[in-house]
């Protein structure tokens, strides 16, 4: 089942992301992944967090340019070839991959990936036949 | 309504020998008051008996704002000292400050002219001013005060900033009429917002809004923002201040108070007269002033001018909204860009705040200049390539209608400083010899 991200906008200023971190403990808001993708002007940090519509408020109420993203979580097995499988099978059925970030938690013997993928339903469904485990939000919540 | 209608409303035969019987005398007193003026008009070759018609305007010498630096403080006063009751002075945004000193008469045209503006921007003695211009040397608050209070109409002279207070206040006392800078008026808006009110909820219903050059696009933004009707008001320190020239409700350029301000729109390369409805320098001649008197001094203001009658019956000609100063004009690689034709792209592009900068540089010899424009829900995407094509997407907008190539770059919103007065869009890092 597709999972809430939150996407917000960063100027490559000092001091941005320590605000983010602070204001997401202030309201008691669990990070439970994180990456950034930056370029030379600006960067997009994108979350996993226990509480997805508080924290876009939060960010928002503080003026930053913060919103949700339907992403993917799968478990991909903790071994090599493992994610090569899942990529060459998505590469297959022709879904384009915009990006991914791992977990740095495990469940059990698997890493976790998200994945940003336009068609996400179709996406699902071939996760589905193919036998590749997605995590549900209350399960990564729990992790 | 219209304040003063003998005088607005004057047939342009007989506005025209009042502006020529005025213009006699108003060079006659400089030649002989001000050394400065005698020097003037000796070089050039003219007695204040050759002004015969007001062709003969175009013979006189100019005055500019270096004339009146030059000569700060009192050195261009053209009446006794004892006379002067009030000065006021140019915020000096653009380089040292100019002085206008005021006699009595002066102020009592001030008045005039500035309840000409008010009520032409719909005022009457009903009305509730709210004062967001700085009072102080600033003309602006004290300008429209002396308006206000000649129509009877109540003013709270709030000044500038403290936005919060500024919404209450608006709402305790049902203004219906604010009076400030428009990127101030827009921000008025934000705030109320971020308070959790509707600012199409506000009392205001009119906006008299000046000390600024802004786009129509801007004017469409802050009327539909603050569900106000928003005119466009002209002034400068040196001439008076605020009440040189206002909008009427139609919207179709500032009728300027001619029979006090005489007119001339002059190519400020060859300092020759334009056609009229041309664009060029906005150059004025004081017909009346007596503290400050001003023989064709350049506004480095740049517009056009019309004297076809106007629907609202007044037949004052009419400027066009100033589009830039001659002294914020950029050259960019040699395209002549004012600031405010990048707002007025900016502001078709529906997703964009009208929050921008431009910042200048020169990089390897070549001028390059940014646009920041803040982000804002509509146009953040989580996706790098869709953020970069949006930039890119405006940046095209911009060099479509400008012809020149210049870089766009988002920041995070509120992130550009928001001005309680003047907005200052543009940071030049060049270094230049």
């Amino acid at each position: 089942m597709p999972i809430k991200q939150i996407s917000v906008f960063l100027e490559n200023k000092i001091g941005r992301l320590a605000e983010i971190t602070s204001l997401l403990e202030k309201e008691n808001i669990n990070i439970r992944a994180l990456a950034i993708a930056d370029t030379t002007e600006f960067g997009i940090l994108r979350m996993i967090v226990d509480k997805p519509e508080q924290a876009v408020k939060v960010l928002k109420d503080n003026g930053f340019a913060a919103k949700d993203t339907e992403v993917i979580v799968v478990k991909v097995p903790d071994r090599p070839g493992g994610l090569a499988k899942i990529l060459k099978m998505l590469k297959e059925s022709s879904l384009n991959v915009e990006y991914l970030y791992a977990f740095v938690k495990q469940s059990g013997e698997d890493a976790l990936v998200v994945f940003r993928i336009d068609n996400i339903k179709e996406a699902i469904n071939r996760f589905n036949q193919t036998g590749v485990e997605t995590l549900k939000a209350e399960q990564i919540y729990k992790l | 309504m219209i304040w003063n209608p003998k005088y607005e409303c004057m047939q342009r035969d007989e506005l025209e020998k009042l502006q020529l019987e005025r213009l006699k005398k108003t060079v006659e007193r400089v030649y002989n008051n001000l050394p400065f003026y005698k020097n003037r008009l000796d070089n050039a070759r003219i007695r204040p008996e050759d002004i015969k018609s007001l062709d003969d305007l175009k013979r006189l010498p100019f005055t500019t704002k270096d004339d009146l630096r030059e000569n700060y403080p009192f050195g261009l006063v053209s009446a006794p000292l004892k006379d002067i009751v009030e000065v006021h002075m140019s915020s000096g945004t653009t380089g040292k400050p100019v002085v206008d000193a005021y006699t009595r008469a002066d102020i009592n045209l001030w008045a005039e002219v500035m309840a000409r503006a008010l009520v032409s921007a719909g005022a009457t003695s009903n009305d509730v001013i709210q004062n967001a211009y700085g009072y102080g040397l600033f003309t602006g608050g004290l300008g429209v005060h002396y308006g206000a209070n000649r129509i009877g109409a109540k003013i709270i002279p709030i000044s500038g900033g403290q936005t919060k207070r500024q919404i209450m206040i608006m709402k305790d006392f049902s203004s219906t009429i604010i009076t400030c800078t428009p990127s101030y008026a827009l921000h008025i808006a934000e705030v109320a917002e971020e308070m959790g009110e509707d600012p199409t909820k506000l009392p205001v219903r009119v906006g008299i809004l000046g000390a600024e050059c802004w786009s129509e696009n801007m004017r469409a933004e802050i009327e539909k923002k603050l569900g106000i009707l928003a005119l466009d008001i002209y002034g400068l320190t040196e001439i008076i201040g605020p009440g040189v020239a206002q909008e009427c409700e139609y919207k179709e350029g500032l009728h300027i108070y001619e029979d006090h301000f005489l007119p001339e729109i002059i190519d400020p390369d060859t300092l020759e007269p334009v056609p009229e409805g041309e664009e060029g320098e906005l150059v004025i001649t004081t017909l009346t002033r007596e503290g400050t008197t001003l023989l064709r001094y350049r506004t480095r203001d740049i517009t056009s001018i019309t004297y076809r009658p106007c629907r609202c019956g007044r037949s004052m000609a009419r400027i066009s909204k100033i589009k830039g100063r001659t002294d914020d004009m950029l050259i960019i690689r040699g395209v002549n860009i004012f600031p405010s034709q990048i707002e007025n792209v900016l502001m078709k592009i529906d997703e964009a705040e009208p929050h921008y900068q431009l910042i200048l540089e020169r990089r390897k010899g070549l001028d390059e200049l940014t646009v920041e424009v803040e982000t804002t829900p509509e146009i953040f995407f989580d996706e790098v390539r869709k953020i970069e094509e949006i930039e890119a997407r405006i940046a095209k907008d911009i060099e479509d209608n400008l012809g020149l190539r210049i870089q766009v770059k988002l920041v995070e919103p509120r992130s550009i400083e928001r001005s309680m007065g003047k907005a200052k869009r543009l940071i030049d890092k060049r270094e230049l010899k």
